[in-house]
């Protein structure tokens, strides 16, 4: 069952063509990470699926709905930085979606406002960011602020989430923490997913599939001529060697 | 050890800190006493205990023919119109920034324009200000607030720009619309940055206060300096022109206070 449908996607800047023939569909609740060079259109291709820009060609179509025209609600999105609004406190930064999206002017009333503080405060305390409610993103380490920033957008209750080398700017020891608290709040929450990173072990050790994004095409006097498109579609499921899970009873493993 | 590696202690910085006001001092008064020597009713350079015996008369004593103390008049009058003007500059120029800086079609109309009207040499226009406004409080106001507003738009505009897109993508997922960004992403982001920019245009605040009040008014700290040029009582221009600079100097030092307390969140203040 298809949840994110992608058609024929292609961009092109004026007369560079960054992606190009991309088709693909993924089911809901997987999650793909992205992997590729440096200009191989990566970027380009989660700004298309943000609706931060148009196609040139081709559809995105999520859960069905027409497509985008602009980054709406239906995206949750996480950078490598500038994810958190700096001149909010931690808790106010979880509060933040519920009162942009309670109405016009953004503002929560003073009912639903003690509510939400107490719903984000029992958030915060599951993340483990409870000691810092008050404090300003400023003070946080790298590691606190992508937690902050992942809950923020699953805050916003969005269709799929989009992470874009989150875990980039940080150290190892802090990644492998960082990759328990993903697994952990997508086993949660059975989101929708798009990684992209340029840490192999961790697009096959968090994606149930990997995406390469690669130019089959190299022009050597060139190498910005041809368009990128995705190149190999892995399925990283138990390990990366699918079809392991035994299907059928077999005797012959439980004799002994 | 090398020069750039050296770095006083807090008693020497503080010596160092004081040396410059000392040495002005000194080269003043040596210069008003050799003056003085030649001809004891030399008025170009007073001695600094005839300049404090004129403040003390300035600040105390009231006027013989209005009875009022002249020295607060003009202070109160040349405030009120500074204040005005940068308070109405300031509003203006939020507002339009944040316009210009977030919606596309607003700065394609208004970004040249206000680039050009920033060339405009605010003096030059004074006269016309003078025949459309009168001679009134209004001119003189209103060039405070031509002189410094371009300014400030320009750079309230760049400020919001160079808000990180993330930001405004991050903030647009989460379902805030326009208006909901630019008063909870924006605006509080920017504040910081306005009362950064008004400390920079003060300086120009007071030089267009001055040079209005010196073309044409009844009262006001310029007003008063222009006219008792013409007796060359320096002894009470230069009251004056330490009173401004204080006066300056504490505005400054205010706005920098209220923006360390008001936007805790933000690090950067020099």
């Amino acid at each position: 069952m298809s949840y994110v449908t992608i058609k024929g996607l292609s961009k092109t800047y004026g007369k560079r063509t960054i992606i190009e023939n991309i088709d693909v569909s993924v089911p809901k609740g997987q999650f793909v990470s992205i992997v590729g060079a440096s200009g191989c259109g990566k970027t380009t291709f989660l700004r298309l699926l943000l609706a931060q820009e148009q196609p040139t060609r081709g559809e995105i179509h999520i859960d069905g709905a027409p497509m985008a025209r602009e980054p709406g609600r239906d995206h949750g999105i996480v950078f490598q930085r500038y994810s958190v609004l700096p001149h909010q406190t931690v808790l106010n930064n979880l509060i933040a979606p519920r009162a942009f999206r309670s109405s016009f002017w953004g503002r929560l009333s003073r009912a639903d406002r003690a509510e939400e503080r107490a719903k984000a405060r029992a958030t915060l305390a599951r993340i483990g960011l409870e000691h810092v409610a008050d404090q300003y993103p400023a003070d946080l380490s790298g590691g606190m602020l992508q937690r902050l920033a992942i809950a923020q957008a699953l805050a916003g209750e969005p269709k799929i989430l989009l992470l874009d080398e989150p875990f980039g700017a940080l150290d190892p020891g802090t990644k492998i923490v960082m990759h328990d608290f993903l697994q952990e709040l997508r086993d949660q929450s059975g989101m929708t997913i798009f990684m992209i990173t340029h840490d192999l072990g961790e697009a096959f050790k968090l994606g149930d599939r990997v995406w390469a994004f690669d130019k089959p095409v190299w022009d050597a006097t060139d190498p910005e001529k041809n368009a990128a498109t995705i190149t190999y579609d892995f399925d990283a499921r138990d390990d990366g060697i699918p079809f392991q899970t035994l299907k059928e009873r077999t005797h012959v493993l439980h004799a002994r | 050890m090398r020069w750039i590696n050296r770095k006083p202690g807090a008693l020497l910085a503080t010596v160092l800190a004081t040396l410059p006001f000392l040495a002005v001092l000194l080269v003043y008064m040596i210069g008003s006493d050799m003056r003085l020597a030649v001809n004891p009713q030399d008025k170009l350079l007073p001695a600094p205990t005839t300049i404090l015996a004129t403040a003390e008369r300035l600040l105390t004593e009231p006027d013989r023919r209005s009875g009022e103390i002249l020295f607060w008049n003009d202070t109160f009058a040349s405030l009120r119109r500074l204040a005005l003007g940068v308070l109405i500059a300031a509003t203006t120029a939020l507002i339009t920034g944040i316009g210009i800086g977030m919606l596309p079609y607003l700065r394609k109309s208004f970004a040249p324009f206000v680039s050009v009207v920033s060339m405009v040499p605010p003096l030059a226009i004074l006269p016309v200000l003078f025949i459309l406004l009168g001679l009134g409080e209004v001119s003189k106001v209103a060039l405070i607030v031509i002189g410094i507003t371009p300014f400030l738009i320009r750079d309230m505009s760049q400020r919001v720009i160079d808000l990180p897109s993330e930001q405004f993508v991050k903030a647009q997922t989460l379902g805030a619309s326009s208006t909901a960004i630019a008063l909870h992403v924006v605006l509080p982001q920017v504040l910081p940055r306005l009362i950064a920019a008004v400390r920079l245009s003060l300086g120009p605040a007071w030089l267009f206060l001055i040079a209005a009040e010196a073309i044409a008014s009844d009262q006001g700290l310029g007003y008063r300096i222009f006219l008792v040029r013409r007796y060359l009582a320096m002894d009470v221009i230069l009251t004056y022109v330490v009173w401004i600079t204080l006066l300056a100097f504490l505005l400054d030092l205010a706005l920098r206070l209220l923006s360390r307390r008001a936007f805790p969140w933000d690090g950067e203040a020099l």
